[in-house]
């Protein structure tokens, strides 16, 4: 551009009013914001999110005390304590997620060879002390039975691509 | 009773409440330009803004007031104390007490003089006080640095605003602020005075400190100017200062070049309509512009602000003012002449 051509477009705003134009487009688009508490997005069913341990429709719990889990941890946040119960099956005695350890890497889930320790939609679990995020087996079960609909839902969903 | 409103007493107690009827939708404008401004500026980055505390986030500005209130107010050691709790306050009483000449409707102005634009012109150089007393009583080199930039920015541009407003006043023959929206039923000065109307608004921009002028905030380089040590509500006044002055600058434009509350259009359907509607409408349209501005432009660096005040701004409104009192004269259109 020659200089008067600049002196002139500078003197003019041309700039300006062109940046002036594109900001008032904007200002009449439509919004992206999600009214977080009130409005979610969809999450993909391989989302790993907040820990469960799952049940057989009888009620039995799945976990066979394999310890595949606690073995394949990166971040070793799973104790697992084990012994026969007395009709002789092998169930755990003890079954804790340090979630504070935790890394969300959904390796648990992998390992798991009878889907009892999976990774659930939900995302919501703040607490307001540490050591509420010490989970128990107690906990962990809870967890299952709460979100079990979901839980089967997301399993079958994602089936095909394991 | 309007025989008591003649008496002395009557006069000062009238005075008052007619500053009240000005001072208190003032403080309320102020408020919610805070809110629009957040609304805006949301708007325009695909955000919503504040929607959460009341319909549509409409009691946001009073839950920061109550927030400021209760927060402490922290003198730095450092500082001096007295200069340091004036400076906020010389801020705000400047930027309220320049309204006093600003006529809301036809001879609707709490003091009708008739060095009107002079008063504001003064009043609003005066502002830099409280700013440079703010960053000096700090005792801080942020608070003083953002001082020193705000200081010699406003003094640069009250030239050419200076300019500007000869330029009015030329056409007008008449400082009172009446007189001059009166001079504007034929035509508003934004129209012949074009160039002049975009200087005075950019210098506008620049004398309140706002973006894209804002390098005495500088959040970026110097965290937040010249009130980087103030906290709780004698940094609200300093807030509360910027945003009337804000206010007084789009008053201050659409009386010199919109027409004040002229009706847009000089007949029936819109000449019924109240002048105090238009001119708060014309306000509107100003502060969007502040605000959209905002939105818009990235800060000016130090040097380009003070080339455009100087080298630009300077010589343009005075070879335009020139201009101005030339074609007066050729064609007599001079008023008073």
């Amino acid at each position: 551009m020659s200089r008067l051509d600049r002196t002139a477009s500078g003197l003019l705003l041309r700039e300006i009013v062109a940046g002036l134009w594109l900001t008032l487009k904007f200002f009449f688009k439509p919004k992206a914001t999600l009214n977080y508490p009130y409005e979610k997005n969809p999450i993909s069913p391989r989302f790993k999110g907040e820990h469960a341990l799952r049940r057989y429709p009888n009620g039995e719990e799945r976990c066979i005390a394999c310890k595949l889990c606690e073995a394949v941890c990166p971040a070793q946040a799973i104790t697992i304590e084990a012994e026969p119960r007395d009709d002789g099956s092998r169930r755990t005695t003890r079954y804790d997620i340090d979630m504070t350890k935790c890394i969300y890497c959904g390796l648990c889930e992998e390992a798991c060879p009878v889907d009892a320790i999976v990774e659930g939609p939900n995302f919501e679990f703040a607490t307001e002390t540490r050591e509420e995020l010490l989970y128990d087996k107690a906990k962990l079960l809870a967890n299952g039975d709460r979100w079990e609909p979901e839980l089967a839902k997301r399993l079958e969903l994602d089936a095909p691509y394991r | 009773m309007t025989a008591f409103f003649a008496t002395d007493t009557g006069i000062v107690i009238l005075t008052i409440l007619k500053s009240l009827a000005l001072i208190v939708p003032l403080l309320i404008g102020v408020a919610y330009l805070t809110y629009a401004e957040r609304k805006v500026l949301g708007a325009i980055q695909l955000r919503k803004g504040p929607n959460v505390v009341g319909p549509f986030g409409l009691a946001q500005p009073f839950a920061d007031a109550l927030k400021m209130m209760f927060k402490e107010t922290i003198i730095p050691a450092g500082s001096d104390r007295i200069l340091f709790m004036m400076a906020p306050m010389i801020t705000f009483g400047l930027a309220v007490v320049a309204w006093a000449v600003i006529p809301v409707n036809d001879g609707w102005a709490i003091a009708n003089i008739n060095v009107g634009i002079l008063y504001i012109l003064a009043i609003s150089s005066l502002g830099v006080y409280g700013i440079i007393i703010a960053g000096w009583a700090s005792n801080s080199k942020y608070a003083f640095l953002g001082a020193l930039r705000s200081a010699a920015q406003m003094v640069s541009y009250e030239v050419s605003m200076g300019f500007v407003i000869v330029t009015v006043m030329l056409c007008v023959g008449s400082l009172n602020l009446n007189d001059i929206v009166l001079a504007q039923r034929t035509i508003w000065f934004a129209i012949p005075l074009f160039p002049m109307f975009i200087i005075f608004f950019i210098s506008g921009l620049a004398e309140t400190n706002r973006a894209p002028f804002d390098l005495a905030e500088g959040d970026t380089e110097i965290v937040a100017g010249f009130f980087v040590e103030y906290s709780a509500m004698s940094f609200a006044l300093f807030f509360l200062g910027e945003y009337a002055n804000m206010i007084l600058i789009s008053a201050t434009t659409t009386v010199l070049f919109l027409g004040g509350w002229l009706s847009p259009l000089p007949f029936v359907p819109f000449t019924l309509i109240p002048g105090v509607f238009w001119f708060l409408l014309k306000i509107f349209a100003c502060l969007f512009v502040f605000l959209w501005v905002r939105a818009t432009l990235p800060r000016y660096r130090y040097d380009q602000l003070m080339a455009l005040g100087w080298k630009v701004f300077l010589p343009l409104s005075l070879f335009w003012l020139v201009l101005t009192a030339s074609v007066l004269e050729i064609f007599g259109w001079l008023p008073n002449a």
